[in-house]
């Protein structure tokens, strides 16, 4: 406090002798910022104008909604009850199939976080399925997981059933390929989360003589769980929006009606834009409500130092 | 292995069976666990192996209606499939618009990057936030819009179109993947150029971009992977003469039925080999968790 007093004796500031130009730059505000430009520019045009577009005209009703108000196509969506149960088909898909991916994400990293053979190799194994894409996996699903597939041959070679089980066209097609597409994702991701929480934080527990479970209960469980929530968020954002192998793998007209197609079927089949503007922006409130959800909850944990990389 | 930490002067649980020496009966007590999770791994990969192999199978296979191989093997699904979906056309256009999205993407996007990394200026947060958006909101949900946007503008079924399309989740990743390498180099070597009197254009052509090529290579190949495999918003926008592998691919397989399973399979190969090719390019340069870990905290 005395210092500061001290201070404008000596050196008096002249606030209007200083250049616009000079008082900016001490804000951080120089011509480096130009840089920025051409990008900002380029999302705003081609992300930010058109949502708001498709906002916009989700608010003027178009083809059999055109003369019902403002809302029309809102109300049409939500008035259809074939339409409206795809909000509750995807969240049927989505929240088992994230909930699935994390929950073997954890104990498997968990045993995987000390070095072994061939760790290089297990992990860019995982990362195959993502790259795949889902196209790939879908027409692969179609073919293993069909009724003369091998995973059916094994299953009666084994005597395990009867008569070939029904896991393509319907609800469990869809839920593999999230599985195969989602998992390997939630899982590295789980595994760099878990490398950043530092070893002697549990040799620090074990020494105090604590059994694993404790271990992994009472330290790196608590550490690890704003990592999870975020996981779990990304891994239900692709799950939600699960689009092509509910196409091809599911059954589109039916169980696996997600919303995505809802939109789809709407926007560029039956060419009613705004309707499809509508779906999607119901899709990204409901997607961000969730999301909003987990991040409040990841808020009330604590985020701070793991350690740092072990 | 089994046993992460095994601390072998813990006192012993007294209650549990007292038949073998100490250090021993810890890691056999562990064990199941270890079994369990091994065995769930060896399972999904086993699954997923079935899964990319039984493709791999079917697109050599002259028949395969049931059984555990196909009856007899033959080269003629591939040309099947070369001339059926003219390939060589859609795999143009593949290569053609990936290379062009890797291009504009790093050219709007490294300079932002640039700028993030190295001022706070007010209204940073906003400029991060938009540039997060297009990550985090899903291709489906904004593609839509998107495309209604690009027909208003008679671009949709064009390459641009697909093009304009591909970049919006291109330039965010750009960004956030050069933003750690940007800022590993040390402004002082900025510096010392200016000192010199080297003006903002030769700083960044002859100090930053050397320093940050490996990087710029990185985020490349991350986009290049992205784009080829980006199915929501090429589907949404692509024309029938502008349609990349994938797209193509989904279309095939969607309105089968006249066409053979097999030449579609030769198809779904010929996608997953130049995926590996592009992938195993990545691994030499990149981290397995940089192709996920999208936004790290």
């Amino acid at each position: 406090m005395s210092t500061l007093t001290t201070e404008p004796s000596v050196a008096p500031p002249e606030p209007t002798r200083t250049a616009l130009r000079h008082r900016m730059a001490e804000r951080g505000v120089d011509r480096t910022l130009l840089l920025l430009l051409p990008g900002v520019v380029a999302v705003i045009a081609l992300f930010v104008y058109p949502f708001v577009y498709g906002l916009q005209l989700s608010f003027q009703p178009q083809g059999v909604n055109a003369h019902g108000g403002v809302f029309a196509s809102y109300s049409a969506f939500f008035h259809d009850k074939f339409a409206r149960g795809s909000i509750g088909t995807t969240f049927y898909l989505a929240i088992p199939a994230s909930l699935i991916n994390v929950g073997f994400a954890v104990p498997i990293s968990y045993r995987m976080r000390s070095d072994f053979r061939g760790k290089r190799l297990l992990l860019t194994i995982l990362v195959v399925p993502i790259t795949l894409g889902t196209v790939l996996t879908a027409e692969g699903i179609i073919e293993y997981f069909g009724p003369v597939g091998w995973f059916n041959s094994t299953i009666q070679w084994l005597h395990l059933s009867n008569h070939p089980l029904t896991l393509t066209n319907n609800y469990w097609g869809v839920l593999f390929s999230l599985i195969i597409s989602g998992f390997p994702f939630a899982f590295l991701l789980t595994h760099s989360y878990l490398s950043g929480i530092h070893p002697s934080l549990e040799k620090a527990a074990a020494t105090l003589g604590a059994g694993w479970w404790q271990r992994f209960r009472h330290v790196t469980f608590p550490l690890l769980l704003p990592g999870l929530l975020t996981t779990f968020c990304l891994t239900f954002v692709l799950a939600f929006t699960v689009f092509p192998s509910a196409m091809m793998v599911g059954d589109p007209d039916g169980k696996t009606h997600v919303i995505s197609i809802e939109a789809y079927e709407q926007a560029l089949q039956k060419f009613n834009y705004s309707q499809g503007c509508a779906i999607a922006m119901v899709m990204t409130a409901l997607m961000f409500a969730v999301i909003g959800v987990a991040m409040a909850l990841r808020s009330r944990l604590y985020t701070g130092s793991t350690g740092g990389k072990g | 292995m089994s046993t992460a930490i095994v601390d072998p002067t813990a006192a012993p649980a007294p209650s549990t069976g007292p038949q073998r020496a100490l250090p021993h009966r810890r890691s056999v007590a562990l064990r199941p666990g270890t079994w369990l999770v091994w065995a769930v791994v060896a399972f999904f990969l086993i699954n997923l192996f079935g899964v990319i192999a039984t493709v791999v199978l079917d697109s050599f296979g002259r028949t395969w209606f049931a059984g555990w191989l196909p009856k007899g093997y033959t080269g003629s699904n591939y040309s099947d499939a070369w001339s059926e979906f003219s390939l060589g056309q859609v795999m143009t256009v593949t290569f053609e618009l990936s290379f062009l999205v890797v291009v504009v993407s790093l050219l709007l996007g490294v300079p932002a990057a640039y700028a993030l990394a190295r001022r706070d200026f007010p209204g940073k947060k906003a400029v991060m936030l938009l540039f997060v958006l297009p990550i985090l909101v899903p291709p489906i949900a904004y593609g839509i819009p998107l495309a209604t946007v690009l027909y208003k503008f008679h671009l949709a079924g064009s390459l641009t179109g697909v093009l304009l399309a591909n970049l919006v989740p291109s330039i965010p990743f750009v960004v956030y993947t050069m933003t750690p390498f940007i800022e590993q180099v040390d402004p002082r070597l900025e510096a010392a150029a200016r000192m010199c009197g080297a003006p903002t254009r030769a700083v960044l052509g002859r100090i930053i971009a050397p320093l940050l090529l490996p990087g710029m290579l990185a985020a490349a190949i991350l986009v290049l992977v992205r784009t080829f495999g980006m199915f929501e918003l090429t589907f949404l926008t692509a024309g029938p003469t502008s349609q990349t592998l994938v797209v193509s691919l989904f279309s095939a397989v969607f309105s089968a039925g006249i066409r053979s399973a097999q030449s579609i399979d030769a198809m779904a190969v010929v996608y997953t080999g130049s995926m590996l090719v592009l992938l195993v390019l990545a691994l030499r340069f990149v981290n397995p968790t940089q192709l996920v870990a999208r936004t790290r905290d």
